[in-house]
């Protein structure tokens, strides 16, 4: 039995007052994103189109070579439906004078500098526009560590990161994202053919049972594995998760002093807003 | 006991900033008086915001600072009821809720029950205060609650049976659950509130505040109930508003009148229990 049906409506609500507060608070109006043509990115789009109006939102594809040619036309397709300002800046010319330097390099490595080539895109445009860097990675995706760090985990605000796969397909039929974009397969798009649940090995809808179970309610090993889950696929998420963590963390600060940044100095990030 | 004209108020304080909150709730608060309401109760440390960490000792306020005596002054308008960052003359600090009235400080209630747990820590930067206590206001015999108070169950008795016949619950409450129709929190609040004063027939007025703090959504929602535990009046959920609500002396009575569960309750049972169970736990 599916765990995730939630109240669309109530958590569409929730996360356009999110954006509208948290930006209109440090007094911003607009916001930047990046749009892959995938689900996430989509969604967070239609999302801020709403929250701060279609012509504060600015939204960048950013292809490289190999991407496959239909995430473009999605994410246009996305920017169309939505309203928003829509740009594409191609990252193939600067990622490859990179590995000009380092051609043995291999496809994690390139799909790694995909990612931060974007971010600084998506950075500059924040100071360009005077907007705020929305992240796109869902729950699902930061619990497995199914990202790269200071890629596309890197932003200002994520209004879905907590949100699972499976509540980010419910909550983008609410919101209007179009069906092509719904339907397809989840792809990083780092290279032709490549799918998400192919690489991850199970398919987002079984581990996101499965994350809510052990995440959210907290169950045990043994409750999950007599829930009907496998033992070897509760330990192998387990992992992800566990070695991921560094992830979701800011970089470690040795203590010296007796008011260390994050540790006894500690102040919420809306401190005076 | 008269009857009472209240408004509840709920606003979206900045975090940390004591002299925009204050000019805010002032602006409210006028609102209130022009709008003929006799009491306007705010939310859980309005005049701070609410996750504050190190900024604790930085907003904390004397009762005898200035802001405080501004609000009290203006309890010559109208009854006020407010939450805020207390520090004490050797330096204890308390979420603190203050009720003015008439020019004066009625009564100041320090927050019993911190929350120090899941997304809540409290305990780590505040003191706790240690009674409940009613106290006599132009509207009757007034119970004051800070947010965690209400969900014990003692501390709404025990202003019960101090003679209270409307409970006033301060609140910042976070907003999560969103599997069900309505917000997880807000459906939990308000099976809290109708139960509590169903049970002890007394009116309870909720006012919880909205915005955002770190991606955390304050869900408003403020109500009142009566006491056979309607809810009467509720404000929007997430939206900033003045609501207000009319309470009758005569429904009080009436509800008395018909379900005298106080009457019948007994004080004596209760404290011989409560002190064989202290005994023994305490073996």
């Amino acid at each position: 039995m599916s765990l995730l049906t939630m109240n669309t409506a109530l958590a569409r609500r929730i996360l356009v007052g999110f954006l509208r507060d948290e930006i209109w608070k440090v007094g911003a109006k607009k916001a930047v994103l990046g749009l892959s043509g995938g689900i996430d990115s989509a969604l967070v789009c239609y999302l801020a189109a709403e929250a701060l109006g279609p012509e504060n939102v600015y939204a960048i594809c950013m292809p490289y070579k190999s991407s496959n040619p239909e995430s473009e036309a999605h994410a246009r397709l996305v920017a169309e439906g939505s309203g928003v300002n829509f740009a594409v800046v191609q990252i193939t010319s600067m990622v490859d004078a990179y590995f000009e330097q380092f051609p043995d390099a291999d496809p994690m490595r390139r799909g790694n500098k995909m990612a931060r080539e974007r971010m600084t895109i998506l950075f500059d445009h924040s100071a360009l526009y005077g907007g705020l860097v929305l992240g796109t990675s869902n729950k699902t995706e930061l619990l497995l560590g199914y990202g790269t760090l200071y890629g596309d985990m890197a932003s200002a605000l994520n209004p879905i990161g907590d949100l699972y796969k499976t509540q980010v397909w419910q909550l983008s039929e609410e919101v209007g994202v179009p069906r092509p974009v719904i339907e397809k397969q989840p792809s990083a798009d780092l290279w032709a053919g490549q799918t998400d649940e192919q690489e991850l090995g199970f398919s987002y809808r079984e581990v996101d049972q499965l994350l809510f179970r052990m995440i959210d309610q907290r169950a045990t090993t043994e409750e999950l594995v007599a829930a009907g889950f496998a033992p070897e696929f509760v330990g192998n998420v387990y992992a992800k998760v566990q070695n991921s963590h560094f992830k979701r963390r800011l970089p470690v600060i040795a203590k010296l002093s007796n008011r260390t940044i994050d540790r006894d100095f500690r102040y919420s990030r809306d401190w005076g807003k | 006991m008269r009857d009472l004209n209240a408004a509840l108020v709920q606003l979206k304080p900045k975090l940390g900033r004591v002299v925009d909150n204050l000019s805010l709730i002032r602006e409210q608060v006028e609102q209130a008086i022009e709008q003929g309401a006799d009491l306007a109760v705010l939310p859980e440390l309005a005049l701070t915001g609410y996750f504050l960490k190190d900024l604790v000792p930085e907003v904390a306020l004397s009762l005898d600072s200035p802001e405080l005596t501004t609000l009290r002054e203006l309890s010559r308008r109208i009854s006020l009821a407010i939450g805020f960052v207390e520090v004490t003359a050797d330096f204890q600090f308390y979420n603190s809720a203050a009720w003015f009235e008439a020019g004066e400080l009625k009564q100041l209630h320090r927050k019993v029950y911190l929350p120090t747990y899941g997304l809540f820590d409290e305990q780590r930067y505040l003191g706790r205060g240690d009674r409940f206590r009613a106290f006599d206001t132009q509207f009757g015999r007034v119970g004051l609650l800070v947010c965690e108070d209400m969900w014990h169950l003692s501390a709404p008795y025990l202003l019960a049976m101090d003679g209270a016949t409307t409970l006033v619950c301060l609140s910042s409450s976070p907003g999560r659950g969103v599997e069900q129709g309505e917000l997880g929190t807000a459906a939990a609040w308000r099976n809290l509130t109708t139960a509590t004063a169903r049970f002890l027939t007394c009116r309870v007025l909720y006012v919880n505040r909205v915005g955002y703090e770190d991606g955390v959504g304050f869900w408003g929602g403020s109500h009142a109930v009566s006491p056979s535990g309607e809810i009467i009046a509720a404000a929007p959920e997430f939206e900033e508003s003045l609501t207000q609500v009319q309470l009758a002396a005569a429904d009080l009575r009436r509800e008395r009148i018909v379900s005298p569960l106080l009457r019948d309750e007994s004080l004596c049972v209760t404290q011989r229990e409560l002190e064989r169970i202290h005994r023994e736990r305490s073996r």
